[in-house]
C-alpha cells in the first residue's frame, strides 16, 4: 500500500511537470527584469513612476483609458508622488464634462483633482470603430488581470519582432513573441525617443517599457508600499508572539504526563 | 457544565442568578475536561472559529462599501481596494480568509478521518459538521461571484446552469434562480443576501457542534474513551487555551503571509477584468477549494449524472460513521485503514489537480479512475475493512502509550513489590 501511494505522489508530480512545458509551448516565458517593488520591503521609484506616467499619457492613453484613477491619486503616497500644484497643471490639461448651466446645456470645464483619468473614447463601440474592431482594454488593473503580471506587460511591450516566414497576418494584426499565439492587435509604440524626458533620462524602448509597467503597477496596486510595510511590522510581532506563546505552552504542560 | 462558577463582583452575581450565561461559557471554557494528549491537530477547530469570526467582521465592514449591481459591483471592489481606509487590507483578508478557512477545515477533516472522531458516540458532531461544510461551500461560491469578475461570472453561470440538469423542471428551476433569462444584476442581489446570511447559520450550527462536542468530550489520537476529571484529562484553561492560541498564532503567520505579500496568489487573474457576458475565458476553473468536487463532476459525460455524482461525493461524507464498520476508533491501532485513509488523501489532493486540468484525454482517464476511487474508499472499502482487519490492541488509557517499555516494566514491578 505505501509503495501504492508513492506511485500516486509520482504521476502527480511528473504530470505537474508534464503541464509546465505544455504551458510552455503555447506562451513563451516572459522576461524577468528586477523590479525595485519585489520583496518584503519593495518600493516604487519615484522618478521611475513619473516617467510612466508621462509613456502612458503620452503613448498608451490615446486608445487605452485608466477608468478606475483620478488625478488626486498621482499626488497620494505610495505612488508617482508629483506635488499638488503639478497635478493641477496636468489635470487641467484635460476637459471634462461640466454640471448643466442655467440653461441646462453641458458645458466642457478643465478636470480637476477629484475627476477619474479621461478616457480616450465615448464608449466602447467608438473604441473598437478607431481599432480596426479591436477594442483597447482598460489598464487600471491589467497588471494584476495578466498572467505573468508586470513581468509579462513588460516583455510583451519589447516583443516585437519580424514574423517568421511563412507566417501572414491579417491588417492590424502584428507579431509578438509573448503574445498569446505570437498575435496582437496593439502595433509596436516604444520606438526609440517615443517621448522626451522631462528628466533627461534616455528613452530607449527597454527604459520606457521600465518605466510604463512600473507605472501600472502602481495603478492595479496603488497601496501596495503601505502593505509590504504594514506586513512586515505585523509578522514581525506575531513571530515574537507565537515564540512568547510557545514556552507558556510549555511551561504549563511542564507538569502534566 | 456549570462547574462552580463564582462571579467575583456583585454584579455579575446578580446577573448569573437571573441569567446563567456566565456559568455556561465558562464551563465550556474553562475547566472543560479534556483529555491529556491532544496534537497540533486538534488545533484547528479554535483556527476554524477565529476564521469564521474574522470573516465576519471584515465581511460586514466590506458591505457597507459594496455595491451590488452588475454594472456597479466591480468598481465598487475597486473602490474599496483604492478609496476605503484600509479597504485593501479588509478585502485582502477576506478573500485569503476564504482560502485559508478551507485550508483549515479540510485538516479539521482529514484529523476526525483518521483519528476516527465521527464514531460513536459522536455521529452527530460529524453530521452537523458536514452541514458547516455544505454552507461554507455555498457560501464560499456566493462569495466570489461578488466582486463580478470575469470567473465570477462564469463561475456563477457554470454552477447556476448545472440547475438546468434536472429532469422536466430543471429550466424553470434555472430560471427561477437567476430572476430572469441569463446570469445578472438578479443573480448578483439574492447571492450578496445570501452570501450575508449564511455565515450566520454556520455560526448557529458552530454553536450546536461544540454543544455536542462537549457532551461526550473529544475523541483522541489514541482513539479510546478517557474517563473525565481522571489522570487522562486535563482543564481546558489553560492547557488547551494556550495551545490553541499558540497554534493561532502560527497559523496567522502564514495568514499574514498571504495577505501582506502575496495577496492575489490564490486568486485568478481573470477575475481582475470585469463580467463579460460576450467573452467566454478560454478555462473556467473553480478556487482551489472546489477542485476536487469539479473534477468529480467533469468525470460524467452526462451532465446530471455529473450533478449527482458531484453532490454524493459531499453526502456521502454524512453517511461515514455508519460505513466504516470498524468499531477502534484511531488509525494507530488500524494498520490497514492507515493506509488506505493517506490513499484516500493522496486520491483527494490528486482530483484537485485534475480539476485544474483541461478535462480531455489521459486526464478526464484519469479523473474517472480517481472518481471512482474516491466512492470505492467510502462503499468498499471502509465497510469491509472493519471485518476484514486485524486491530492492534487498545491502550488501557492515555498514560499507557506514552510511557517507554523501560518505564512499563519498571511500573509493572513497582506494583507487584
Amino acid at each position: 500500500m505505501q509503495y501504492l501511494s508513492k506511485i500516486l505522489i509520482l504521476t502527480l508530480v511528473y504530470f505537474g511537470l508534464s503541464q509546465i512545458t505544455i504551458q510552455a509551448a503555447e506562451m513563451k516565458e516572459p522576461l524577468h527584469p528586477e523590479w525595485s517593488f519585489q520583496g518584503p520591503l519593495g518600493k516604487f521609484e519615484r522618478a521611475s513612476l513619473q516617467r510612466g506616467y508621462q509613456v502612458y499619457t503620452e503613448v498608451c492613453s490615446g486608445c487605452h483609458s485608466m477608468e478606475l484613477l483620478s488625478y488626486r491619486n498621482l499626488m497620494e503616497d505610495g505612488g508617482p508622488e508629483f506635488s499638488e500644484a503639478q497635478v493641477k497643471a496636468m489635470a487641467a490639461a484635460f476637459e471634462v464634462k461640466g454640471a448643466p448651466d442655467e440653461y441646462g446645456d453641458v458645458v466642457m470645464r478643465p478636470a480637476i483633482l477629484s475627476d477619474k483619468f479621461v478616457s480616450p473614447y465615448e464608449n466602447e463601440q467608438q473604441g473598437r470603430a478607431a481599432n480596426g474592431g479591436a477594442y483597447p482594454p482598460d489598464l487600471s488593473v491589467m497588471v494584476k488581470a495578466r498572467h505573468g503580471g508586470a513581468d509579462y506587460v513588460y516583455s510583451l511591450l519589447l516583443g516585437y519582432e519580424d514574423a517568421p516566414e511563412g507566417m501572414v497576418l491579417d491588417d492590424g494584426v502584428y507579431y509578438n513573441i509573448y503574445a498569446k499565439g505570437q498575435k496582437i492587435a496593439m502595433p509596436q509604440l516604444l520606438s526609440a525617443d517615443a517621448v522626451e524626458y522631462s528628466d533627461g533620462t534616455e528613452a530607449t524602448p527597454e527604459q520606457m517599457a521600465r518605466d510604463v509597467t512600473m507605472f501600472l503597477t502602481w495603478t492595479a496596486e496603488p497601496k501596495l508600499e503601505a502593505r509590504k510595510r504594514i506586513g512586515f511590522k505585523v509578522i514581525t510581532y506575531l513571530l515574537i508572539l507565537s515564540f512568547l506563546l510557545y514556552f507558556t505552552n510549555k511551561q504549563i504542560w511542564k507538569e502534566s504526563h | 457544565m456549570s462547574d462552580n462558577y463564582v462571579p467575583k463582583s456583585a454584579v455579575g452575581k446578580w446577573f448569573n442568578e437571573r441569567l446563567p450565561l456566565l456559568d455556561l461559557i465558562y464551563g465550556h471554557l474553562m475547566p472543560y475536561p479534556t483529555p491529556k494528549n491532544l496534537n497540533y491537530f486538534w488545533t484547528f477547530g479554535g483556527i476554524l472559529t477565529f476564521c469564521l469570526v474574522t470573516q465576519i467582521i471584515t465581511g460586514l465592514v466590506l458591505a457597507m462599501h459594496y455595491v451590488a449591481d452588475a454594472d456597479l459591483a466591480f468598481a465598487s471592489v475597486e473602490h474599496i481596494m483604492r478609496d476605503v481606509n484600509y479597504g485593501w487590507l479588509l478585502r485582502y483578508i477576506h478573500a485569503n480568509g476564504a482560502s485559508l478557512f478551507f485550508m483549515a477545515v479540510y485538516i479539521h477533516m482529514a484529523r476526525s478521518m483518521f483519528y476516527g472522531s465521527y464514531k460513536e458516540p459522536r455521529e452527530l458532531i460529524w453530521i452537523i459538521g458536514v452541514f458547516i461544510f455544505l454552507l461554507m461551500i455555498a457560501t464560499a461560491f456566493m462569495g466570489y461571484v461578488l466582486p463580478w469578475g470575469q470567473m465570477s461570472f462564469w463561475g456563477a453561470t457554470v454552477i447556476t446552469n448545472l440547475f438546468s440538469a434536472i429532469p422536466i423542471v430543471g429550466e424553470s428551476v434555472t430560471n427561477w434562480l437567476w430572476g430572469g433569462y441569463a446570469v445578472g444584476s438578479p443573480l448578483l442581489t439574492r447571492f450578496f443576501t445570501l452570501h450575508y446570511l449564511m455565515p450566520f447559520l454556520i455560526f448557529a450550527l458552530v454553536i450546536l457542534h461544540v454543544w455536542a462536542l462537549h457532551v461526550p468530550g473529544n475523541n483522541n489520537p489514541e482513539g479510546i474513551d478517557v474517563v473525565k476529571g481522571s489522570q487522562d484529562t486535563v482543564p481546558f484553561h489553560p492547557h488547551y487555551v494556550v495551545k490553541d492560541l499558540f497554534a493561532l498564532v502560527v497559523f496567522l503567520i502564514i495568514f499574514a503571509g498571504f495577505v501582506f505579500f502575496v495577496p492575489n496568489l490564490l486568486g485568478h487573474t481573470d477575475n481582475y477584468i470585469q463580467a463579460n457576458p460576450l467573452q467566454t475565458p478560454e478555462h473556467i476553473v473553480p478556487e482551489w477549494y472546489f477542485l476536487p468536487f469539479y473534477a468529480i463532476l467533469r468525470a460524467v459525460p452526462d451532465k446530471l449524472g455529473g450533478v449527482i455524482l458531484m453532490v454524493s461525493a459531499i453526502a456521502i461524507l454524512a453517511f461515514l460513521p455508519w460505513l466504516d464498520t470498524s468499531k477502534v476508533r484511531s488509525a494507530k491501532y488500524r494498520p490497514l485503514y492507515k493506509q488506505f485513509v493517506w490513499l484516500f488523501f493522496a486520491n483527494t489532493i490528486f482530483l484537485g489537480y485534475l480539476g485544474a486540468q483541461v478535462a480531455d484525454g489521459l486526464f478526464l482517464i484519469m479523473g474517472r479512475i480517481a472518481t471512482v476511487y474516491y466512492f470505492a474508499h467510502f462503499i468498499v472499502i471502509l465497510p469491509l475493512l472493519g471485518y476484514i482487519e486485524k486491530t492492534k490492541p487498545l491502550p488501557k488509557s492515555l498514560s499507557e502509550p506514552v510511557l517507554t517499555k523501560e518505564e512499563k516494566e519498571m511500573l509493572a514491578s513497582g506494583a507487584t513489590t
